[in-house]
């Protein structure tokens, strides 16, 4: 057999491997960087929610002051805080007020405090950061009766 | 929004069934292609056993992918195809090394592939058995202590007179019904359930009682009990049974664990210590760690060691190697178990011994991520356990192959030549497998609230 059919055959099985190896990345590749959601499948999602038909979020908001907040999904349910005049601080560490079972959040995570009158939802400077209504939370941002917290899987409710 | 819209992740249930196949068939082609190199290189033409080897290899994959279709729809679809993929390349070099040692006449009687390729097929019986009876990986924490309690039987085995033996200067082995086997390997897997059950019980007093010293959170002296019994534990199997690699491999799997249900670096620090004064000790005390190190040291110091051999043949193969069935990985000792990796780097070279980590680190990296969706702490800490043993098997022997540290003997996981090691991977497998298939299931349908965020962060994309 000549040199040349052999260097063939050698180059050509470590192609395979990496193939093996390749095809297992972007198999996964959706779990670091998030699955693209189709506009198609998410089109099809939405009807499918017969539950939604208050999307126009900002006019549920009431006037106020909030005074709870409470996990509103998965096995910690119900968890909720009522707001007081103290600052509420969410996250996983064990000396929080909302003591989250989230793998996502981070040790301090949120805070919620009251100032000027009104509440506010503030970052600690978390790993993944806060939403509030689906806005990324950078500085204290007010918190209003009707708004969802979204920290890492957990979503939180503002409520009366 | 665009840090919203695209940080969003939607995290849909979906079997992905079709891609495992997809890959499992990938799998097997590269195992056949293997096969079937090695036969046109060293034997001269397509070997007439490649659709025995095919069909076997392929058979046993179909059925750990069916047996996942029925009882574990939701389990990870990439850890089963890099399983298949690493055991079908062992078993294809296990048998290009039976071809060199026949060439050189140091054949031992039977080839030893088709002894590898039976243990794969009880393998798979117990992956089998462990997907099928273990519906829940929850239930086993009623077994905490009785795993314990068997881990330390299986470990101190070989120990006693009668079924312990003596292979290869450490006494690890027991020979039941004229077959030996390694029950450390067992013990691996009764352990490390039973540290996840005991230190989710005990977590929370490791964690909350301590003070702290120049920044660390040291822990109380009464709860150090449990890390010095598995340091004393460990201390022993190196003592009575000279195996460095399983002391280590206990040790470490402890600590990693003690580590990651209480977050606190302090373990690690006091577990450092304590490992380094243990390998000083046994460096000071035993004569084969002191030839292990001084082998690692200076490789040429030993006449014919394998460490110098196999250093020679990684350099000889290069970056590209020299193909599949052009080196003479033979030539080293135990080419096809402690230094199997050393003959893959002979003839797939760098670019191939990079391939072959990368798929160890993509199990390693799916079995971390199983304990991350995992949802009780019993089956992240099972899940990190087993993904951590899997870490530190793969750097002791490679490590130790290559040069970077002292070389012990601990199986390469499913290459390597050896029935129980096989068998207990497969098992480890099958638990990781059945602990993501919960992490990955739906869980119950979720509040209106959240569909609503899910669906409005879909709208803004």
């Amino acid at each position: 057999m000549s040199e040349l059919t052999l260097t063939l055959i050698k180059l050509g099985f470590l192609a395979l491997l990496w193939m093996f190896v390749l095809a297992v990345l972007s198999v996964i590749r959706s779990d670091l960087f998030g699955a693209k959601v189709d506009s198609r499948a998410a089109a099809a999602a939405v009807p499918q929610n017969t539950r939604t038909p208050k999307t126009a979020k900002p006019a549920k908001k009431r006037k106020g002051l909030p005074a709870s907040v409470t996990i509103a999904d998965g096995p910690q349910a119900g968890v909720g805080a009522s707001l007081t005049e103290e600052p509420v601080i969410i996250g996983r560490g064990s000396d929080c007020q909302i003591r989250l079972d989230d793998d996502y959040s981070s040790t301090r995570h949120a805070r919620l405090f009251m100032s000027e009158g009104q509440w506010w939802v503030e970052d600690l400077g978390s790993t993944n950061g806060t939403y509030l209504d689906g806005q990324r939370v950078t500085r204290p941002v007010p918190a209003e009766i009707g708004g969802s917290i979204r920290i890492g899987r957990t979503t939180l409710n503002i409520a009366k | 929004m665009s840090i919203a819209s695209t940080s969003v992740i939607q995290i849909i249930p979906r079997t992905r069934r079709g891609v495992e196949l997809f890959l499992l068939l990938i799998a097997v082609g590269v195992s056949v292609a293997a096969y079937v190199n090695i036969g046109i290189t060293a034997e001269e033409g397509v070997p007439a056993s490649t659709g025995l080897y095919a069909a076997g290899i392929g058979l046993l994959a179909l059925i750990a992918h069916l047996a996942l279709r029925f009882r574990a729809p939701y389990a990870d679809p990439v850890i089963l195809p890099c399983a298949v993929l690493l055991n079908g390349l062992g078993v294809a070099m296990i048998h290009r090394i039976d071809l060199g040692l026949t060439a050189i006449g140091r054949t031992k009687g039977v080839p030893f592939a088709p002894q590898q390729i039976t243990w794969t097929a009880v393998g798979v019986v117990g992956f089998l058995a462990v997907i099928i009876v273990i519906r829940d990986h929850r239930r086993l924490q009623a077994f905490t202590y009785t795993l314990g309690l068997a881990g330390l039987v299986l470990l101190v085995l070989p120990l006693v007179p009668g079924i312990g033996a003596n292979v290869n200067g450490a006494p690890i082995w027991i020979r039941v019904a004229g077959m030996s086997f390694q029950p450390g390997e067992f013990a691996k897997v009764c352990l490390v359930i039973f540290f996840a059950g005991y230190l989710v019980v005990k977590r929370d007093v490791l964690t909350l009682a301590g003070r702290r010293f120049l920044g660390l959170d040291l822990p109380r002296a009464r709860d150090l009990g449990p890390i010095l019994i598995a340091w004393l534990v460990s201390l022993g199997v190196l003592v009575f049974e000279s195996d460095l690699g399983s002391s280590l491999l206990f040790f470490g799997l402890f600590l990693f664990l003690l580590y990651v249900s209480t977050e606190r670096a302090g373990w690690l620090i006091i577990g450092g210590v304590l490992f380094a004064g243990g390998a000083y000790f046994a460096y000071a005390t035993f004569g084969h760690v002191h030839r292990r190190v001084t082998d690692w040291l200076d490789p040429w110091a030993i006449d014919g060691g394998q460490v110098k051999l196999g250093l020679m043949g990684q350099a000889w193969g290069g970056i590209l190697g020299r193909g599949l069935g052009q080196g003479h990985p033979e030539a080293t000792l135990y080419a096809n178990s402690d230094m199997i990796i050393s003959s893959m780097a002979e003839e797939l070279g760098l670019t191939g011994l990079i391939a072959i980590i990368l798929i160890y680190t993509l199990i390693i990296e799916r079995g971390l991520r199983t304990a991350l969706g995992c949802r009780d702490i019993f089956g992240k800490l099972i899940a990190t356990g087993l993904a951590m043993s899997f870490a530190l098997q793969v750097f002791v022997i490679v490590g130790g192959v290559t040069g970077l540290i002292p070389l012990t003997g601990l199986a390469t996981p499913f290459m390597a030549l050896g029935g129980t090691s096989l068998v207990a991977n497969w098992a480890i497998i099958a638990l990781l497998l059945r602990i993501s298939d919960q992490a990955r299931r739906p869980q119950t349908p979720a509040a209106p609230v959240s569909d609503e965020t899910i669906a409005m962060a879909v709208q803004k994309q």
